[in-house]
Order: C-alpha cells, then sequence, then structure tokens
C-alpha cells in the first residue's frame, strides 16, 4: 500500500499515460501501411509530446510545440502527402527482411542505451522542486534577447536569418520553373 | 514526489529508436520524414528533462531544445520541397525510386 | 676499327635504313640506296681479294700484314677480335664469345663471291621487281641476308658462325615469304625455316660437344697445327661406342646438311622457289645452299686429321643426294624447280669433293678440297645466271611452266645466248668453267673411290640431260600460243646476265690451287686427260639424248616415260619424301605426342586463369552491394556503427 502511494502519485500516473500515448503512437506511426495515418498518429505523439514539457513546468515550450510541431508541420505534412498521393495507390508492403535487419538495428541500441543509462547513477536532486523550475516569461524574454552571457541574442537572429533561407529555398525547389515558361 | 529521472530518459530512449527503426524500415519519402521527426522530438525531451532535474535555474536546455523545435521546422520545410520535386520527376515516392547512384 | 669492318657495317646500316625508312624513301631511291651500299662493299671485297691474292699483304689496322708465312703457305689473317659476351668465370675463364674479321683463303674468296651476285642480282632486281608491293622491303632483306652471309664467311670462330647462320636462316624465311599473301609462299617459308632450324639444333650440339673438350671457340685455334688441340683434348674419348670427335663432326655436319639441303633435309629447297626470283638466284643457288660446304671446308683439318670415317660418310651421302636430286629434276616442269634440284645436285657435288680429299698439297692429295671450293666458286656464277635467266623468261611469259614456252629464241636472244653458256658451263663442256671444276672433282675421286667416281660420272651425264631438257624446251620446241608476244628484259636485266656470262667464260682459268688448297700451299694442278675425255664425252651424249628428245616435238619423251612408268610417276613425286615428312609430323607428332600437352594447356592452364577471371567476378559481384544508393542502408551502418563503437568503448 505504501509502495503503491508512494508510486502511484498523479504526477507519476499523468506521466505513465504520457509516455503510454507517445510510445504506442509512435510505434503505430512507423509501423503503419497507410500514409495518412501515420501522420495522425505522429499528430498524437506531438500532442502528448507537449503534454510532457507541461508536466515539467515548462508552459512556453509547450505551447510553441503546440503550435509550431503540431500545428505546424503535421499540417505541413499532411498537405505533402495528399500532393503526391495517387488515387487508389496500394498501400505499402515492407519485406520481412527488411524489418528485421532494421529491428535488430533499433533494438541493439535500445539494449546499449539502456545498459548505459542503468550503469550511470543518476542523483534524483530534490532541490529542484515546483517553485525553483518555474520559469515566468519574463525571464525567458530576456534570456532569448540578451546579449550578456547565457543569452540567445545571437542564435535567435541566426535562427531568423536560416528560417528565411529556408524559406527562399525550399520555393526554389519546388517551383516548376520550364525553360519555355521563363518570363 | 517527482518522475525519476530514468523514466523520461528511458521514453527518450525508445522513442528514439522507434524513430530509427522507422527511418530504415520506411518505403514512402515521407513516412522516413516523420521518423526523423520523431528521433529530433526524442532528442528534444532529453534536453528539456536535463536541463529540469540537473541544473533548475539555468536554461540552457530549455532554449536549446526551442531552438531545435525551429530548426526542424525549417528542415521539413525544404525536404518536403524536396520531395515534391522528386514526384514530379519519378511519378512516385518510394525511396528505391531515388537510387540513381547505385553501383 | 679498320675499313675492313665496312665490309660488314654498309650492308647492316643499309638494312636498318632501308627497313625503317624505306617507305617514305621510294621504290627508286630503296633500289639505289641498296645497290650504292652494295657495290662499295664489292669494290672493297676486289680490293681485299687483290691485295691478299696478288699482292700477298694486306693492310689491316693500318699495317701491311703479310699474306704468306716462311714457307709459301698462306696466312689467316685477322682484321678485329672483340668479346661480344664475356661469360668467364673463375671455374671457365675462357667462355667468351667474339666477334671478329678473319682472311683466310677460303673466306677471301668466298668475300668475291658473295659480293659479286649480290650486287648483280640488285641491280637485276630493280628492273625484274619493278613495281612490286613492297619493293623497298624487299632490298632492306637483302642487305640484311648479304649482311649475315658477309658476316659468316669471315667469321673467326664457330659461335660467330652461328650467329650469323641464324641470321641467314631469317633472312631466307623473309625472302622466301616475301610475297606473304600467297599461302603456299607462307608455308614454303615456314617449311625452310622448320627444317633449317632444326639441323640446326644438331649443329648447336656439335658445337656444345667440340667446345667443351678444347674450351675455346675459336677456329685458329681448333684447327692449328693440324688439328692438335682436338687430338689432345678428344682423342681418345669414346661414348657408346663411336669416338666423340666424330659424333661432335658428324652433328656438326648435319647442321650444314640441313642448310645445304643433303638428304634427307632437302626438302625446304624446292618449296623455296615460291620466293621472288632474283632472292633464289642469291640465296637458294649461290650462297646461303653454299654455307654447308663451307662450314666442312673451315673445319676441314679437324674432319680430316681426327675423323676421317666422317669424310667417308659425308662423301656417301653427297654421293646419294646427288644421284637422288638429279633424278628428280629429270621429271619436272616448273623451270625453277629444275633449276633448285640443279643446285641440290651440285652442293652434293661439292660435298662429295669434300668428303674424298686429302690433305697434303704435294702428290694433289688434296686436290678435293680445291676443287670443292672452285666448284662452289663456278656455281655459283653460272647459277645464279640460270637463276636470272629464268626471272628474265618468267617475266616475258608470266609463266614457270614448261608447257607455256616455247621457241623464245627469236624473242630473247641475250637471254638465249647467256643461258646457253651457262648450260655448257654446268654440264661440263670446256672451255667453259664448270667443266674445269668439276673434272677436278672426278679426279679427286677417281682416286680415292671408285665407287663414288662411277655415280658422280652418271650424275654428270644426267646434268647434261636435263640441263639440256630444259634449254630445249624453253629455247627451241614448238610455240605456244602466248598472251602477248614475249619481249626482252630490260637493260638492268640483261646486264648482270652478260656479266655472269663473262665470269662463266673465264672463271675456268683462274689458277685456283695457287691459292685454295687444304694445307695453305699453293701449287699447279695437272690435268688428268683420261678422266677429263671420259666427262667431256658423258656430257655429250647427255647433250645428245635432250637434243633428240627435245629439239622439236616427238613421241620419244612419252617413249621412255612409258619405259620407265612407275619409276617415273615417284621421281615425279619427289620420291614421296615430303610426304613421309608430313606424316610424321601430323599423325605422330601432332596426334600422338601433342594431344597431351594440348590439352593440358587448353583446359589446366587457360582454366587456371579462367578461373581467376571467374572469381573475381564473383567476388565483385557480391561486394558491389555495399554502395547501393540507398540511404537507409547508410543510415542502418551508421546506426549499426555508432552502437558498435560505443560498447567497445565503454565496455571493452
Amino acid at each position: 500500500m505504501e509502495f503503491l502511494t508512494a508510486y502511484l502519485t498523479a504526477n507519476n500516473i499523468i506521466f505513465f499515460i504520457l509516455a503510454a500515448i507517445i510510445l504506442v503512437f509512435g510505434f503505430l506511426s512507423v509501423t503503419t501501411t497507410k500514409i495518412l495515418r501515420a501522420a495522425t498518429y505522429l499528430f498524437f505523439v506531438l500532442f502528448a509530446i507537449a503534454g510532457l514539457y507541461l508536466l515539467l513546468s515548462y508552459e512556453f515550450i509547450a505551447a510553441v510545440q503546440l503550435s509550431v510541431y503540431a500545428g505546424g508541420i503535421v499540417v505541413l505534412l499532411v498537405f505533402a502527402i495528399l500532393l503526391v498521393k495517387n488515387l487508389g495507390e496500394e498501400t505499402e508492403k515492407v519485406s520481412c527482411q527488411k524489418k528485421l535487419v532494421s529491428a535488430i538495428a533499433a533494438i541493439s541500441g535500445v539494449v546499449i542505451s539502456l545498459v548505459t543509462l542503468f550503469g550511470f547513477g543518476f542523483q534524483n536532486n530534490e532541490s529542484a522542486d515546483e517553485l525553483t523550475a518555474n520559469v515566468n516569461m519574463e525571464t525567458i524574454g530576456q534570456t532569448l534577447m540578451g546579449v550578456d552571457k547565457y543569452q540567445y541574442l545571437l542564435p535567435f537572429e541566426a535562427a531568423s536569418v536560416f528560417l528565411l533561407a529556408c524559406i527562399i529555398g525550399s520555393v526554389v525547389v519546388a517551383t516548376n520553373l520550364k525553360k519555355e515558361d521563363k518570363k | 514526489m517527482n518522475v525519476p529521472v530514468e523514466f523520461y530518459l528511458v521514453l527518450s530512449t525508445l522513442l528514439f529508436f522507434i524513430g530509427v527503426y522507422g527511418f530504415i524500415v520506411r518505403k514512402n519519402l515521407i513516412g522516413i520524414l516523420m521518423s526523423i521527426e520523431l528521433i529530433l522530438n526524442a532528442v528534444n525531451i532529453n534536453f528539456v528533462v536535463f536541463n529540469r532535474f540537473l541544473f533548475p535555474e539555468k536554461l540552457e536546455g530549455y532554449m536549446y531544445g526551442l531552438f531545435v523545435i525551429i530548426v526542424a521546422a525549417a528542415e521539413t520545410t525544404v525536404a518536403i520541397a524536396i520531395i515534391i520535386n522528386v514526384y514530379r520527376n519519378m511519378k512516385n515516392i518510394d525511396v528505391d525510386s531515388i537510387k540513381e547512384l547505385k553501383n | 676499327m679498320d675499313y675492313t669492318v665496312l665490309l660488314l657495317a654498309i650492308p647492316f646500316l643499309m638494312f636498318l635504313l632501308l627497313g625503317l625508312v624505306g617507305q617514305k624513301l621510294g621504290p627508286k631511291m630503296a633500289g639505289i640506296l641498296g645497290t650504292a651500299g652494295l657495290s662499295v662493299v664489292t669494290v672493297l671485297a676486289y680490293y681485299v681479294a687483290y691485295s691478299y691474292f696478288l699482292n700477298k699483304g694486306l693492310t689491316l689496322n693500318g699495317v701491311l700484314e703479310s699474306a704468306v708465312n716462311g714457307d709459301g703457305s698462306w696466312k689467316a689473317l685477322t682484321s678485329f677480335n672483340f668479346t661480344w659476351l664475356d661469360l668467364s668465370n673463375a671455374n671457365r675463364p675462357d667462355l667468351r664469345i667474339e666477334i671478329g674479321m678473319l682472311f683466310d683463303p677460303i673466306s677471301v674468296m668466298m668475300l668475291v663471291v658473295i659480293t659479286t651476285v649480290s650486287l648483280m642480282v640488285h641491280i637485276y632486281s630493280i628492273g625484274y621487281m619493278h613495281g612490286e608491293e613492297g619493293f623497298e622491303r624487299y632490298y632492306s632483306i637483302l642487305s640484311l641476308f648479304s649482311f649475315a652471309m658477309l658476316g659468316l664467311v669471315v667469321a673467326t670462330n664457330i659461335f660467330q658462325m652461328y650467329i650469323f647462320w641464324e641470321l641467314v636462316g631469317v633472312s631466307s624465311f623473309l625472302l622466301i615469304g616475301f610475297y606473304y599473301k600467297k599461302p603456299s609462299a607462307v608455308k614454303a617459308a615456314k617449311k625452310a625455316f622448320i627444317v633449317t632450324r632444326f639441323a640446326d639444333m644438331f649443329f648447336l650440339v656439335g658445337i656444345l660437344i667440340l667446345s667443351y673438350y678444347t674450351k675455346t671457340f675459336s677456329f685458329e685455334q681448333i684447327n692449328g697445327d693440324h688439328a692438335a688441340l682436338v687430338h689432345t683434348t678428344m682423342g681418345g674419348l669414346t661414348f657408346m661406342g663411336c669416338s666423340v670427335t666424330a659424333i661432335a663432326l658428324t652433328l656438326i655436319f648435319l647442321g650444314g646438311a640441313g642448310k645445304s639441303a643433303m638428304f634427307p633435309f632437302q626438302i625446304w629447297l624446292p618449296d623455296a622457289m615460291e620466293g621472288p626470283t632474283p632472292s633464289s638466284a642469291l640465296i637458294h643457288a649461290a650462297t646461303m645452299v653454299v654455307a654447308g660446304v663451307y662450314l666442312v671446308a673451315r673445319l676441314f683439318p679437324v674432319y680430316f686429321f681426327e675423323a676421317t670415317s666422317v669424310l667417308t660418310f659425308i662423301a656417301y651421302v653427297g654421293a646419294f643426294t646427288s644421284l637422288f636430286a638429279a633424278l628428280i629434276a629429270c621429271t619436272q616442269t616448273d623451270i625453277k624447280r629444275v633449276l633448285a634440284f640443279s643446285t641440290i645436285s651440285q652442293i652434293a657435288y661439292m660435298m662429295v669433293a669434300l668428303g674424298v680429299s686429302g690433305y697434303a698439297s704435294a702428290h694433289e692429295a688434296g686436290l678435293g678440297f680445291t676443287a670443292s671450293m672452285w666448284h662452289l666458286f663456278t656455281h655459283a656464277m653460272f647459277k645464279a645466271l640460270l637463276f636470272m635467266c629464268a626471272g628474265a623468261i618468267i617475266h616475258a611469259v608470266h609463266s614457270n611452266e614448261m608447257d607455256d614456252m616455247g621457241n623464245m629464241r627469236k624473242y630473247l636472244p641475250i637471254t638465249h645466248w647467256t643461258f646457253l653458256i651457262a648450260c655448257f658451263a654446268i654440264a661440263g663442256i670446256p672451255p667453259f668453267s664448270g667443266f674445269f671444276s668439276k673434272d677436278e672433282i672426278l679426279t679427286a675421286a677417281f682416286e680415292s673411290n671408285m665407287i663414288i667416281y662411277v655415280c658422280q660420272a652418271f650424275v654428270a651425264g644426267l646434268t647434261a640431260f636435263y640441263m639440256f631438257r630444259l634449254y630445249f624446251r624453253i629455247f627451241w620446241y614448238n610455240e605456244p600460243t602466248f598472251h602477248h608476244t614475249p619481249h626482252e628484259a630490260p637493260k638492268s636485266m640483261t646486264i648482270p646476265l652478260i656479266v655472269l656470262a663473262a665470269f662463266t667464260c673465264v672463271g675456268g682459268f683462274i689458277p685456283f690451287s695457287e691459292f685454295i688448297t687444304a694445307e695453305s700451299i699453293g701449287y699447279e694442278i695437272e690435268m688428268n686427260t683420261t678422266i677429263a675425255t671420259i666427262s667431256v664425252v658423258v656430257a655429250l651424249i647427255g647433250i645428245a639424248i635432250a637434243t633428240f628428245m627435245y629439239k622439236k616435238q616427238n613421241e620419244w619423251p612419252d617413249k621412255v616415260t612409258a619405259i620407265f612408268k612407275n619409276f617415273y610417276v615417284w621421281a615425279y613425286h619427289r620420291f614421296y619424301i615430303d610426304e613421309v615428312y608430313l606424316f610424321i609430323t601430323n599423325k605422330i607428332i601432332f596426334g600422338i605426342i601433342c594431344t597431351f600437352i594440348a590439352w593440358f594447356d587448353r583446359h589446366i592452364i587457360d582454366g587456371f586463369m579462367n578461373l581467376l577471371a571467374w572469381t573475381t567476378n564473383l567476388v565483385s559481384d557480391e561486394t558491389k552491394e555495399v554502395q547501393s544508393g540507398s540511404v537507409q542502408q547508410y543510415a542502418w551502418v551508421f546506426i549499426m556503427g555508432v552502437v558498435t563503437i560505443v560498447a567497445l568503448a565503454l565496455y571493452l
């Protein structure tokens, strides 16, 4: 009973639910044969990860995750899928040999990582409780826009330039410019 | 009582390798792209969790995770542009049809 | 060096020049260059002969050396002798191969013969080969041949002679196969080369045996002092019952027999007539085929003092060959083949003369040697003349066969008269040169071996018969229908004919025995009138029979053929020796011995190579999959690699 109350706190339960959603939908996303369903499952995974961030009291990043990832990227992916989908196409069939080979890679990776993980003695930082972990927007804003040490104005600006470049690049790559159409 | 940090890390590990499995097994190009998203998200969880549990007063991992999201969005855009081009030339988006470098 | 090296250097340089840039020079320039080069060599050779024989002194290396010893015998002078290949070490201090030039009576005489005939052939070929494809190549090979033959006769040691021997064989091959687009010419060239090469194998073994014991290659040392060196080193040795010296000398003779077309190596010479006629004149009548005779003459002291049994063997082989060839020549219809068999027969005469020869100059015991060399000289002249006349006739009627010729004396006057002179010479009618030399041979044979004398006298009669049969068939007989009127040959072809005819007329009066004897001491010959009369009578009988049968067409040839029926057929087919050789090589050697070797080569050696290639192919097919264009495969390898490295780094 004590064991249960020790471990079955609300935190843990929510964590386990979210973890379950993530893992199950993640696995379904990679193994399903229908591509649109995979996109949907990805959406759910991203949603759950945002929830995970909320659990960790990081609201801002949860919001960013939802708006950019779940709201932007998945929509983009769905558009792309619908653009390139042939009506009545067959769902993809993957040979067993390929599945086996990939599983070997994945499982061996998991094994190594977990062995390393559990071999390392993580010490639970008890001082990390709710109050100190709470970051308010003011701190985030100052960290993002500041120029002191540990402050991220330069990467921010760099990221904006990078985004510009990517937008222009994808527009150029995707333009259907044939020589006769050039004006 | 908080969730011990190992649970988060196990979760992120599993998610990462689910993404790896998906990358190698998928035949559809967009499927591969989605597996890459899974990998990136797993890594993101890792960063944020480490920030939360080891350095709660600082925001290094937090900011880094933010930038990962930004970069992932940009990269997905470019990748989709390329996939659309591949579709125009090959008329399908099987990963087998872009093996021009073979042999 | 000395001016005498020009004798060898000029033909060799002409060979290289004409061979490499001949095509660019064009036929006219090539002909002029070749002839000019050889004229210089001829003048030099005549100068050397004049100095040596008539002035009895030769200027070598700036010093006038006397050509005679104190006792009046001819001396062998060496112009230079440098070591070409030095293989000596502590165990064998004398193993060297030298190249040099030796001037002694027979080599100087050969110089005159070779250069004269070669020059005549060069001039003649300008007319005969005019317009032929490969004209420049022809002249370059002629120069090569002249170089090789001159090198052979002036050789100071037996190995140098062997080297040039092979070179002569090569140029002969190149010339026989000159019309390389004709399969019969190619076959004939192969046959000549292989038969002579096969004989040269024996020659080489003979050289090696001889040199192994005497520890030297040099002629001066081997021949010196009545072959004393051979006597001391090999004198008493025997091998399986035969004396080692005899074995070595027999083997050396076999090598010479191959080159000189003695039985059983005579099969290549008739087929060698596939080559152009001037080359037949030079090589297969006058010069190369006498190389075997020259070889025996060179080593004559060793033959005489150490192995007289071999000399007897040589004499019998020569006698048999001359009879054999003469019988075949009576039946042939291709004029060049008749002349080829006549050559075989006459060279056999020279071998017989050497075989029955003695040594001492006093009492004319060494008459055979002198006669052989004299016959070599005169035969070269008139046989080259005969071949060149045949060339002129072939040039006029475009055919080799007797049936296409007849009554040619109206159309080819110069050829007619020169041919007649040569026929008289070969038949042995005085005062032409052939009479003198052949008579001396018969005298030498008479004085040593009656069987051989009777045989050779009979062959002399046959010679007269078949030569005049040839003469009458060409120049008298019936006139066949010509494609176009035959015309006389151009000046470039008739001038050599006239020059050689002049040599044939005066050659008999050269006091040969003053110059060339076995012992190198000159003496004066007296003619044995009995023998001379008998030989002239025999020749006249032969001519008479030929006149009777062939001057006008009549039925006598068919009657005679009917009498000899089977024998005639055998003689016409050259006694089937060619078929025997073909049988041995095809059925026995190729069929039985070579099948296993061929199988081994095809399956095991080729199979091994195929296996290597197949294995490489297999490995490549399997490993090329690494370079697939698949990104997923690359990612898989990447992940596995990282996992492996992490595992190794952390836990090992």
